[in-house]
């Protein structure tokens, strides 16, 4: 896709997002629309996985350890002809398979994922698989910021440093905003570059929103032979609807009617 | 010959990589307490070492898993089904990653070292956890078979071992087919092991012993020595797979109204016993009943051995169990006009 096409879908996701968070009532609003970008890039441009190579063991594997920002995957995949996007009407709905955090009932999903600080282990197991087996597997993770006070995460660095698995790549999803409060109140995660990289991780600072600037970055991977990829993506919570843009109350908020066609004018 | 199921478990997963260089050992430091050097020695590249990180073990076990790789992630039992509980019920089993998580030196095996290194926990915590099987083989044979089976075992899988010596094969010459009630269920129970179906490795009339792990051992002692001694002729049942548990074999053995005693080295709360009580009123079943196991107390120090004697858990402590519980029964069934009331008694 051009740039200005994936800056399109872009808008396109998040008003989805918006639509089913709205329909459903419920949602990770914030947070999902700061990884957005970052899901466009990855499931347009980056990695090999589809639904018609869903079942092959060399398909690239992206798990999101911030499960709760589902919807944003949810719309994604739906694009991308894993399941039909009406679906989404029962999202959180009850006896609906589409619950509020990623479940393997749904074709494309990888692992159930919504306890914070799993998803890293898992693909570093999985990355380490996909060495023994000499395999082109790519393995992705986005992880949140607040998730980042996971001890687990800290044992799974180091461990893919030490397994030097340069096949494996996580993306901080660096909004700096959580549940309760801004990160550097909670718990402050600086100096974050300087931490992962005593990890034995290569780093890189992007901007989180930038299409071309994560395109150009993700393709460019690993960032250094011999070691995992750490992307800090610095995003911004509830991108793309002013009255959200780093407003702690849109971590999960719901939109109004109102707030919702408002919303809407703005990602025309 | 005799040996710790521990080193069976060893011998066995060395004998299945030598044909399999998809089988994988996951180990948090653990390599030299899971008997696992000459496993890392003579396949170097099927052992992955996470360092003291339990979490991470089963994270990366249920990735490998993932991606067909046949994953056996081992520790001892104390921390593996505690400090990675979270990555157990998410990773593994709501994930349904098909890991074979194995607990060693479960139990009290680790004695003296105190209740940091305990596990009489693990059977509770994960019988609640959706979507796994719950193994404690008694002997060699169930070590062997269990590890076995396993490997080609396509779901989440818990197995469960201590570090003592066991014997070869737990059987009594009066357990076989032959003398076996016309219930096929109860003659398929006999000598084959099979995950979710309980093994009878003795045949009485009298009263039951239902055990798992390594309280299966001290019941079959103690069942002899009634024999020898008392002239009562007790079944002992090595109920390896605390889940599923095998209820067609235990709605066979309550039929004959005769006193059940459970036999556990876990916590006397929501393991092997209470499963069994569970499943026995549910079904109407009125037998006398007893649970074994360690109270809910914290455990006195010792080794395994002297604590298995502390509480009980042992020829003699199960010997005098089985006297009292068939007197009991007389005098309450003498009573039994009357509805029981209370004052309630746990036979202690």
């Amino acid at each position: 896709m051009t740039v200005v096409e994936l800056k399109e879908k872009s808008k396109e996701y998040r008003r989805k997002i918006l639509k089913y968070i709205f329909n459903a009532k419920a949602g990770h609003t914030g947070g999902s629309l700061s990884i957005i970008d970052i899901l466009n890039v990855l499931y347009n441009e980056i990695i090999n996985v589809s639904p018609e190579n869903f079942h092959s063991n060399l398909r690239d594997r992206y798990v999101q350890s911030k499960g709760h920002c589902v919807e944003a995957l949810y719309v994604v995949l739906a694009d991308k002809g894993f399941f039909p996007e009406e679906d989404l009407l029962t999202l959180c709905q009850y006896n609906s398979p589409y619950i509020g955090h990623p479940t393997k009932y749904i074709k494309g999903m990888e692992q159930n994922t919504g306890g914070l600080g799993h998803g890293l282990s898992m693909c570093s197991g999985m990355a380490l698989a996909a060495k023994k087996d000499n395999s082109p597997v790519k393995v992705f993770t986005v992880l949140g910021d607040g998730e980042m006070a996971e001890g687990s995460n800290w044992e799974a660095m180091m461990f893919a440093a030490h397994y030097k698995l340069d096949n494996l790549c996580a993306i901080l999803d660096y909004n700096k905003l959580q549940i309760t409060a801004p990160n550097a109140e909670v718990m402050g995660l600086e100096p974050i570059e300087k931490k992962l990289e005593a990890f034995g991780w290569a780093v890189r600072q992007v901007d989180g929103h930038n299409i071309e600037e994560l395109t150009e970055t993700l393709r460019s991977l690993p960032l250094e032979p011999g070691k995992p990829s750490f992307i800090i993506a610095h995003t911004v919570k509830g991108k793309g609807v002013s009255y959200m843009e780093n407003v702690l109350k849109w971590h999960h908020g719901v939109p109004s009617q109102e707030q919702y066609e408002l919303a809407l004018e703005e990602l025309k | 010959m005799s040996k710790p199921n521990l080193e069976v478990f060893s011998e066995t997963l060395q004998n299945l990589a030598e044909t399999d260089k998809n089988l994988y050992v996951v180990t948090s430091d653990s390599r030299g307490s899971g008997k696992l050097v000459p496993f890392g020695q003579r396949f170097p590249e099927q052992i992955v070492e996470v360092g003291i990180a339990e979490q991470n073990l089963v994270g990366v076990a249920a990735g490998l898993a993932s991606m067909e790789k046949k994953t056996f992630a081992v520790s001892p039992a104390c921390f593996l089904t505690a400090r990675s509980l979270e990555q157990i019920k998410n990773d593994v089993c709501y994930s349904d990653n098909p890991v074979k998580l194995i607990g060693i030196s479960a139990g009290v095996s680790y004695g003296a070292l105190g209740s940091t290194h305990h596990s009489l926990h693990d059977f509770a915590v994960l019988r609640a956890i959706n979507n796994i099987t719950i193994v404690a083989p008694a002997d060699n044979y169930e070590t062997e078979q269990a590890i076995q089976a396993a490997t080609s075992f396509n779901e989440p899988i818990y197995i469960r071992f201590g570090k003592k010596s066991m014997p070869s094969r737990l059987h009594a010459d009066n357990a076989d087919a032959s003398n076996a009630d016309s219930n096929g269920l109860k003659k398929s129970a006999f000598n084959s092991f099979q995950f979710g179906k309980g093994r009878i490795i003795r045949d009485g009339s009298d009263l039951t012993f239902i055990a798992t792990g390594e309280g299966v051992l001290p019941a079959f002692e103690a069942a002899e020595k009634l024999s020898k001694e008392n002239g009562i002729e007790a079944t002992v049942v090595s109920m390896h797979t605390i889940k599923p548990l095998d209820i067609g074999l235990l709605g066979n053995l309550a039929e004959n109204g005769k006193p059940i005693i459970t036999v556990e080295e876990h916590s006397v709360y929501g393991g092997l016993g209470e499963a069994i009580a569970s499943f026995l009123m549910q079904n109407g079943f009125r037998n006398k009943f007893k649970i074994v196991g360690l109270p809910d107390d914290h455990t006195v120090s010792g080794s395994q051995n002297e604590i298995f004697e502390h509480y009980g858990i042992s020829k003699s402590g199960l010997t005098e169990m089985a006297l009292k519980i068939i007197d009991t029964v007389e005098t309450r069934h003498a009573l039994s006009l009357t509805s029981p009331s209370a004052p309630y008694q746990i036979f202690d």
